[in-house]
């Protein structure tokens, strides 16, 4: 497959394996970013095939698992109203709330349904004039354009019986809030590529310089994270601290304009709790005050649910890199993705789920 | 951050029975063997093959049954009909029995096109014809409007077994060759792509087929076959791990082997799926003495259902019993392991 087969060929990822080798004199910290850089990670044994002196940490680049856990009770508490009918991605469906999940909820009779497109849901609330359809928007800069058009197009038809629950969330404020923790193991970043896409990598030229830090935007492919980790250790080895882009077949340096000027247009920065990393600044995107009609925590008066998150998962030091998630006591025996405790168990790119379903036997 | 706050909330135990549970994975699984096997426990159902195999009078019968609730009714490459047909027929097959007699129920709902019913039971007694098996008795019900998704049909078989054929996952060896007869994940990706709407630009039709001919080839021409499974729910991976689960034995797939077309491919890597676990309807694999290999692949490719027949791995002695192991392009191992339920297509 053009774009695929050669960004997997074993051996274009061996002579990079040995790149890496040769620059490689010390131990160093790189975390990825994004959630399908870990799943890549992981299946393709990428970590395995590094000297032992570099260490990968897995980011809180997966959607599903940083959203926070108010956000999935109040899409429990829309969806359980009268003539609601709710759109979510598939994966959000089996993240725990309080109480329930929304599968659950789904086999209580709920009408939940699964949108491979956002725009999808907006033709449901048009066929459906009688009923009320919301719309669960979350995810990183990759996903908010879409949910950005939505908003908007609701608005230009004027529907009355559309609206959305938005909690999408930045990737360049997590990152700096990272670097300012001072657990902080960090060294050297792989970019999220998908996210650049969008919003391109300016916005991490200040980061790079202020904490001294290489960042590399990175694809998902292995060739791709390989080159990446060449990257980011020969910059680390070299003393430098740029930021480069290894994606350049996907991420242009000022991204997509258009889809940017739409989510300014949509969105206000707001500050935003992340799942096992507490509140981080201007790291979230909420309709502006011109999209209350199609907000779905105001039309639903859902905004006072206010979750306090129960200690138990150890999630937001895996999330920091702080543990593996094989070192978690909970790991495996009452943490599984049929039960999880947190959500980096949930989805396919959550740290804790791609360890468990890739590298629960030890010794094999 | 400096003060983390460490949060998630208990474990879910779900108290009514959600889609996951149908979904050939884990809690498929646990469903079973927590509330279902326990029940019924006799050494027959223990067996845990596709068919049960019975001994009446001296003479080896299997009997098995299934249900069929696909939507959308009709997909490229077949229909709810076909599917009912071959997909018992297969269960007869994969325990080495010659299928002889279904049953065919339906289960209509109110308000049902009668011109469609009678385009899906014209298609099982194609489909049953092409076989050389008769449907021999049946039942209908019709349930209230709103209560079914149009047809639901459950079919029962029976077949026989000739005397020295025994295939079963406790007959599997180390050193086993294990032989896949064709492309992997066509049918659960063909009527997912039909069912959503997605206008990718392809040609994927399901792999809807009876694989009892194909197999009865292998029987008559003396191939030694320890054991078979057709890839059905769960797609190869679950349908190995079952195997390897049941067998104790350590099954090692090579992931360069395996058969993908690049149209199915495709819609995976769009839609964040693992081809591994999608869905096949005319996809078995065969476990034979490392010694018969060449042969079975020669009477394979001679049959249009095993025109891209393939050696995909071996059962290994080592102490990973139970378990499937991948060998990757990249050259490292990994476990493949049963997922939850049914996949769930990703974000981004």
């Amino acid at each position: 497959m053009k774009y695929l087969d050669e960004y997997r060929d074993p051996a274009t990822a061996k002579k990079l394996v040995a790149a890496i080798a040769s620059i490689t004199t010390q131990p160093w910290n790189i975390m990825e970013v994004c959630g399908g850089q870990t799943h890549s990670i992981i299946k393709y044994g990428i970590d395995q095939l590094l000297p032992e002196a570099i260490n990968l940490i897995h980011g809180p680049g997966c959607p599903v698992c940083v959203t926070p856990l108010e956000y999935i009770d109040k899409a429990l508490a829309i969806t359980q109203l009268p003539e609601v009918i709710f759109c979510s991605f598939g994966d959000m469906l089996r993240v725990p709330g309080s109480h329930h999940d929304l599968l659950g909820l789904k086999a209580q009779g709920a009408d939940i349904r699964i949108v491979y497109s956002p725009m999808e849901s907006l033709t449901i609330a048009q066929q459906h004039p009688d009923k009320q359809v919301v719309f669960f928007g979350v995810g990183f800069e990759t996903t908010a354009p879409a949910t950005a058009l939505l908003a908007y197009q609701a608005k230009q038809l004027a529907l009355k019986n559309f609206s959305l629950l938005v909690c999408h969330v930045r990737v360049p404020p997590v990152m700096e809030a990272l670097l300012n923790s001072p657990n902080n193991q960090v060294q050297g970043f792989l970019g999220a590529g998908h996210v650049c896409s969008i919003m391109g990598y300016h916005e991490y030229l200040p980061l790079a310089a202020q904490f001294k830090m290489p960042i590399v935007i990175t694809g998902f492919e292995p060739v791709d994270i390989l080159q990446g980790i060449y990257l980011c250790i020969k910059q680390l080895e070299e003393g430098r601290f740029e930021v480069e882009n290894e994606y350049r077949r996907v991420v242009k340096e000022q991204g997509n304009l258009p889809a940017q000027q739409l989510m300014q247009t949509v969105f206000d920065i707001v500050d935003r709790p992340w799942r096992g990393l507490g509140n981080i600044a201007a790291s979230g995107l909420a309709l502006t005050a011109e999209y209350n009609d199609w907000n779905a925590e105001q039309r639903f008066s859902v905004a006072n649910i206010n979750t306090q998150e129960p200690a138990e998962c150890r999630s937001g030091q895996v999330l920091q890199g702080l543990i593996k998630p094989a070192q978690c006591p909970e790991f495996g025996s009452r943490c599984t993705p049929e039960h999880p405790l947190g959500a980096t168990m949930v989805s396919s790119e959550g740290a804790c789920a791609a360890y468990f379903r890739y590298r629960r036997y030890q010794n094999v | 951050m400096s003060d983390l706050e460490l949060n998630c909330p208990l474990p879910l135990q779900y108290e009514q029975i959600v889609m996951a549970h149908g979904g050939g994975g884990r809690l498929m699984q646990q469903l079973l063997d927590s509330i279902i096997q326990p029940v019924f426990n006799n050494p027959i159902l223990n067996q845990k093959h596709d068919s049960a195999v019975v001994n009446i009078n001296g003479s080896k019968i299997a009997l098995t049954t299934d249900s069929y609730v696909v939507k959308p009714l009709f997909f490229p490459g077949g229909d709810i009909g076909k599917l009912a047909v071959c997909g018992t027929l297969n269960d007869l097959a994969m325990s080495g029995a010659k299928p002889l007699y279904l049953t065919c129920s339906l289960i209509i709902e109110e308000g049902f096109p009668i011109a469609e019913l009678k385009r899906i039971v014209e298609s099982m007694q194609q489909t049953a014809a092409q076989a050389g098996v008769l449907i021999v008795t049946g039942d209908t019900k019709v349930v209230d409007n709103g209560k079914g998704d149009g047809v639901f049909i459950n079919t029962a078989g029976i077949g026989i077994i000739t005397d020295n054929v025994d295939v079963k996952p406790g007959n599997i060896q180390v050193g086993d060759s294990i032989i896949l007869n064709s492309d992997l994940a066509r049918h659960g990706i063909a009527v997912m792509l039909e069912r959503e709407g997605l206008k990718f630009e392809h040609h994927i039709e399901s792999d809807c087929a009876n694989l009892s001919g194909i197999v009865q080839e292998l029987i008559q021409a003396g191939v030694e076959i320890h054991c078979m499974r057709d890839l059905t729910r769960g797609g190869l991976a679950s349908g190995l791990i079952e195997l390897a689960t049941t067998s104790r034995h350590h099954i090692e797939v090579t992931e360069s082997a395996l058969p993908i077309h690049q149209d199915v491919n495709s819609a995976c890597e769009i839609l964040g799926f693992d081809p591994l676990y999608i869905a096949n309807e005319g996809a078995f694999v065969l476990f034979v003495p490392e010694s018969q290999t060449a042969q079975c692949l020669a009477i394979l490719r001679r049959h249009p259902l095993g025109e891209q027949a393939i050696q995909i791995g071996q059962v290994k002695s080592t102490h990973a019993q139970g378990m499937v192991t991948l060998q990757t392009a990249m050259g490292i191992s990994r476990v493949l392991d049963l997922l939850s339920g049914e996949q769930l297509p990703r974000i981004c």
